[in-house]
């Protein structure tokens, strides 16, 4: 018996053009609870595919010790088979299923290849009640909200015997009473020899719970920290997540700052798929023309899901709450009134939300705005080709021609395109939704200066970014948002890295 | 594989299909011009588009439901609707085309809109909704009658039997004449109105369409009702061509026109085709039938195995041309 249940070293993974992870090592004692802790994309979810199996060996460099035996995962059975058994913060449930035969699934307890139902039921009553979900184990599993669904899924691993436990943001989605249950759960496990791995945006949770602390930044092993001799803070893992230094990565702006452009007022959204869970509560923040302002947050904190509910209600049930447009009521029910209020939001995820992959790069700008490049519903196609002509260069988007799929460009010239489309519906506020996310350095800086560009033009512009160095070389006054709620505002010149991350953090009092 | 080298020019990625149906059709008819006499005549070619006029209008309005990403199945049942009601109506109380025409255009228009409205209101699959509109409509010819009922309407007769002379020898049918405006109609609307790119940018991705304020639910109960009307228009083509109505007329057809439209490049996950494209499928399926009917020994079930073959060519090759772009 060695000390160490999980060694990771010198783990190197690689993805085209991006290195994800850079040497990592990562070493868990037996027993514990060993919390990971990073900005979003960091590493840490890449880490957890390295060691569960889903990167096989041989996609990636470097040693994995479990147990103290060598290990080359070909997938996540591999993994499994070894006691490592990952819980991702989507749960992979089978909504249809039974709770037990959920937890049985792809391990069922049969005999001579029949499903043996009495035994299945049983155990997993007896499984149930070890992780304390009080259900009939007959109840399927869309009857059941997320936290006891995040239970079935323990109990699956109890089912796959368990050595290592991964959790991937466990407490993301649940309320404070789930979340308090499932954290004594968890130690409940660790006193019954389970070790867990637990990746989590809520310090307060990895100070409470965790016995040691990983930190990783940039796809790199900052420190491990052992919680009660080093006396860990919460102050002490910001320190560890943020601590990099700003290079000259952004080009030099003078705003010039205007009227009020876009107001919001006690805004209050409703997720769609868990009835009562408030995603965004009661958030009021104001644009004014000619300003940047950011808006940062963690995963799960309700940044999009406030964009995109201003955005013509796209997201969410019972919105409440005021828009004021230059200082007027206005009253957003879909996407064309936001368009028609000059109000554009450019989605984080170009490729599922954003573009018509297979459609040429002239459609695809002139899509939203189409209505002024038409009359009486007939579309001037000369005019479409001039007005993406001028985007290709004006935007210098890298195409050989306006007439090249959207599909084959590179993640910042798609970029380009989604920006050209929005700018044809001549907006006074725009939304940009992570828009340097996946794309090279370069090509950043390029974005930049089209933001800062649009602003000078006396656009409001809101940009919701996970990087904390971009909201603060490219923003005038950053808002924080956590658990839904607006955590502070603050200005350019008071900003810092540690400040944002203590009011991202900023759990419910 | 995004561009085809061919001489100088390279083709984009989206009109390979279109051209390989191109040359598909072009091939068939020299090697069919080759090993029959009497093949190689412009005769041949029209002979195709008047014994299948009805298809290709029928066609060209499940062209726009599958380029928004839907499918029609009830199309071929519309059909046989359509010459039913035709038929009976003319015979029966004897009313005038003017007034049957309108009609069956109107009852196939709606039984589309209604299909396109649960499609998109209830968030059900076109293929589940579009099932049901085919009972519907099969169910409903044998309400008027169960037996083949024959027109002899001097109009519709007229215009069965009248032959349009073009240049040398050439003629066609009236039904061509329509098949063709539809055509033209179609690929202009798809090409030149916002509500064509709406058609495009749904299938795309509809969800993005939607983040674009684009006014998708509006459109796809529309497509579903041009289909409607298309089948429609193909059921009174073929009611002229049959000079009959029968609730056993065009059984199957659906499954032909998806063929032809597949065969013609466009995508049946929607966003990607042309009309043109649909209008050489058609061609291919006809010549396929006018080959084994000139080889005389073949039974005519060979015209099913050869689309059969034709389709698995087609999917397998939209697979690969659609792999690159969709990661």
């Amino acid at each position: 018996m060695t000390e160490h249940i999980l060694r990771m070293s010198g783990i190197t993974k690689t993805f085209p053009g991006v290195k994800a992870l850079q040497d990592v090592n990562l070493s868990v004692r037996r027993g514990e609870i060993h919390a990971i802790c990073g900005e979003n994309g960091a590493g840490k979810s890449t880490l957890m595919k390295v060691l569960s199996g889903v990167y096989p060996h041989g996609e990636y460099e470097g040693e994995i010790l479990f147990e103290g035996e060598r290990c080359e995962f070909g997938s996540i059975r591999d993994s499994e088979r070894a006691g490592i058994v990952i819980i991702h913060q989507e749960l992979a449930l089978s909504p249809q299923l039974s709770i037990a035969e959920n937890i049985f699934l792809g391990n069922e307890r049969a005999r001579r290849g029949l499903i043996d139902w009495n035994r299945t039921n049983y155990e997993a009553g007896e499984l149930m009640r070890r992780v304390g979900l009080e259900e009939n184990p007959t109840t399927a599993i869309a009857d059941i909200g997320v936290g006891k669904q995040q239970l079935v899924e323990i109990a699956k691993a109890l089912a796959k015997e368990v050595k290592l436990l991964i959790l991937d943001e466990p407490t993301a989605a649940l309320n404070d009473d789930d979340s308090a249950h499932l954290l004594d759960l968890l130690r409940g496990l660790r006193d019954e020899g389970i070790t867990c791995v637990i990746i989590s945006h809520k310090l307060n949770e990895v100070t409470a719970i965790a016995d040691s602390v990983t930190i990783i930044r940039d796809g790199r092993t900052i420190e491990t920290l052992d919680m009660a001799t080093d006396h860990v803070t919460e102050d002490r893992i910001i320190a560890g997540m943020v601590g990099r230094a700003l290079d000259n990565r952004f080009p030099p702006h003078e705003p010039t700052i205007g009227e009020e452009a876009l107001r919001i007022e006690d805004w209050t959204v409703y997720s769609p798929s868990q009835p009562g869970r408030k995603v965004v509560d009661g958030a009021s923040l104001t644009l004014r023309r000619g300003e940047i302002v950011g808006l940062a947050g963690l995963m799960g904190a309700g940044r999009t899901e406030l964009a995109m509910s201003v955005f013509g209600r796209t997201y969410g049930v019972n919105i409440s709450g005021k828009i004021f447009k230059d200082g007027k009521p206005v009253e957003i029910r879909n996407v064309q009134d936001a368009i028609t209020h000059r109000i554009a939001y450019a989605t984080e995820d170009r490729k599922r939300y954003g573009l018509n992959l297979i459609e040429d790069i002239k459609r695809n700008i002139s899509a939203a705005g189409l209505k002024g490049l038409a009359r009486r519903g007939w579309v001037n196609e000369y005019e479409e080709y001039k007005v993406a002509e001028e985007f290709h260069k004006s935007m210098n988007i890298k195409a050989p021609s306006v007439d090249s799929v959207v599909g084959k460009l590179s993640g910042g010239n798609q970029q380009k395109v989604v920006l050209s489309k929005w700018i044809l519906t001549e907006p006074d506020v725009l939304i940009l939704d992570e828009p340097t996310r996946g794309i090279d350095v370069g090509a950043k800086y390029e974005i930049y200066t089209i933001i800062n560009r649009l602003a000078d033009q006396g656009k409001a512009v809101l940009v919701i970014s996970s990087e904390l160095p971009e909201l603060l070389g490219l923003c005038d006054r950053i808002y924080t948002l956590s658990e839904g709620r607006i955590t502070g505002e603050v200005p350019r010149r008071e900003a810092t890295q540690e400040r944002l991350m203590h009011l991202m953090t900023k759990g419910q009092e | 594989m995004s561009t085809l080298t061919l001489g100088r020019g390279r083709v984009p990625a989206r009109y390979l299909p279109i051209l390989v149906t191109g040359c598909l059709f072009v091939a068939m008819f020299a090697a069919g011009g080759i090993r029959y006499e009497g093949f190689a005549s412009g005769q041949v070619i029209l002979n195709v588009f008047i014994d299948n006029a009805f298809l290709l209008v029928v066609a060209v309005g499940l062209t726009f439901v599958i380029l928004t990403g839907g499918i029609d199945l009830s199309v071929g049942s519309v059909v046989a609707l359509s010459t039913m009601i035709a038929a009976s109506l003319l015979e029966g109380p004897g009313w005038p085309p003017y007034l049957v025409i309108p009609l069956v255009l109107a009852v196939g228009s709606g039984l589309g809109l209604v299909m396109g409205y649960i499609v998109h209101a209830f968030d059900i699959q076109p293929f589940i909704v579009t099932l049901a509109g085919m009972f519907l409509a099969r169910g409903l010819c044998y309400t008027i009658g169960t037996d083949s009922i024959p027109i002899a309407d001097p109009a519709f007769t007229v215009f069965a039997q009248t032959r349009i002379d073009l240049f040398a020898d050439l003629w066609i049918s009236p039904s061509v004449v329509v098949a063709v405006v539809v055509v033209l109609v179609a690929a202009y609307v798809l090409h030149y109105t916002r509500f064509g790119r709406t058609v495009y940018a749904t299938g795309g991705n509809e969800q993005s369409a939607l983040l674009m304020g684009l006014p998708v639910g509006r459109t796809k109960i529309a497509v579903y009702t041009i289909s409607g009307f298309c089948s429609a228009l193909g059921g009174l083509l073929l009611s002229f061509y049959m000079l009959s109505g029968y609730g056993l007329h065009a059984v199957g057809m659906e499954l032909d026109a998806i063929a032809a439209v597949v065969i013609g490049g466009t995508l049946l996950t929607g966003g990607s085709g042309f009309l043109l494209g649909t209008v050489l499928g058609v061609l291919v399926l006809g010549l396929i039938q006018t080959i084994i009917s000139f080889e005389g020994t073949l039974s005519s079930w060979w015209t099913k195995i050869f689309i059969g073959m034709l389709l698995f060519v087609f999917i397998v090759l939209q697979r690969l041309f659609s792999g690159g772009s969709r990661r």
